[in-house]
């Protein structure tokens, strides 16, 4: 496997000097959350939560006891 | 069953409108979660639909109190283990997404794209993968992290090191899956590893 093929590398690949720093990764992997987060919610998503109400919870084993 | 009386008791109507609150809350996160394990927006989106539904049929197992992002993203990885050992996502990574998002911070010395980071999240084990998402991206403890997932903490903690370190090698080296057919290679090795994970916890829908 001739994986280690260092192409393409935004600057030379001389970077030295930072063995163990944290990842530069480790906030866009935060960046990737969040954004989805922030997004706003799709309608389906609205509309199954409206639903939700109409829906009975599943009784948990066999107790159709209805007390409001 | 004596145990009915446990667990099956009937909630009162204002920890159900709560119950309804805090599930309506988590779901920007179960998005988020989904999104990292499986890649297109859509069928994340399909995944954290069904984990609502799952989720609202047992939220009488649901303990007030608790963490609603946690129990749901239970839920969630049960689920998403169950497709994807059905193969539903197999070879559905979409180059596209992403893409839109990258901005790397100004000053950062080497940008990191971050559809490549989410392209090389991808071709993670799915174990390594969950938690490295769980603990990196959503903040949980490392024992919020090993309970959602049924494993020990410093079974996480392991699995988060390893992920990072096979992150920062990708990235660095530029060894990344560049297109579908690769991704392809990438999800037959997180199949593989899929029966370790769904068979190494006893996490099933937690009565």
């Amino acid at each position: 496997m001739a994986a280690q093929h260092n192409q393409g590398g935004a600057h030379g690949g001389g970077d030295d000097g930072a063995p163990r720093r944290p990842p530069e990764w480790a906030d866009g992997l935060k960046q990737l959350y969040d954004s989805v987060v922030e997004e706003a919610l799709p309608d389906n998503f609205k509309d199954l939560l409206d639903r939700l109400d109409s829906i009975p919870p599943a009784p948990s084993s066999d107790g159709p006891d209805s007390r409001g | 069953m004596s145990e009915a009386d446990a667990t099956g008791e009937r909630r009162s109507a204002s920890e159900k409108s709560d119950f309804k609150r805090e599930l309506t809350e988590v779901v920007p996160h179960l998005r988020a979660f989904a999104r990292g394990l499986c890649g297109r927006p859509d069928v994340a989106d399909d995944l954290v639909q069904e984990t609502l539904l799952k989720a609202w049929a047992a939220q009488e197992r649901f303990e007030p109190g608790t963490s609603m992002r946690a129990w749901t993203f239970v839920i969630l990885r049960n689920a998403y283990l169950t497709d994807m050992r059905r193969n539903r996502f197999r070879g559905e990574y979409d180059e596209g997404v992403a893409e839109r998002i990258l901005t790397a911070p100004a000053g950062q010395e080497e940008p990191i794209h971050l559809s490549d980071l989410h392209r090389a999240l991808l071709t993670l084990p799915a174990e390594r993968r969950e938690a490295l998402l769980l603990v990196g991206a959503g903040g949980f403890s490392y024992e919020e992290a090993a309970a959602i997932c049924g494993c020990a903490v410093g079974t996480i903690k392991s699995r988060v090191g390893r992920a990072r370190a096979a992150l920062s090698e990708m990235l660095s080296s530029g060894a990344i899956p560049r297109r579908s057919s690769d991704d392809d290679v990438a999800h037959r090795a997180i199949l593989e590893e899929l029966d370790t994970v769904a068979s190494g916890n006893g996490v099933s829908s937690r009565g």
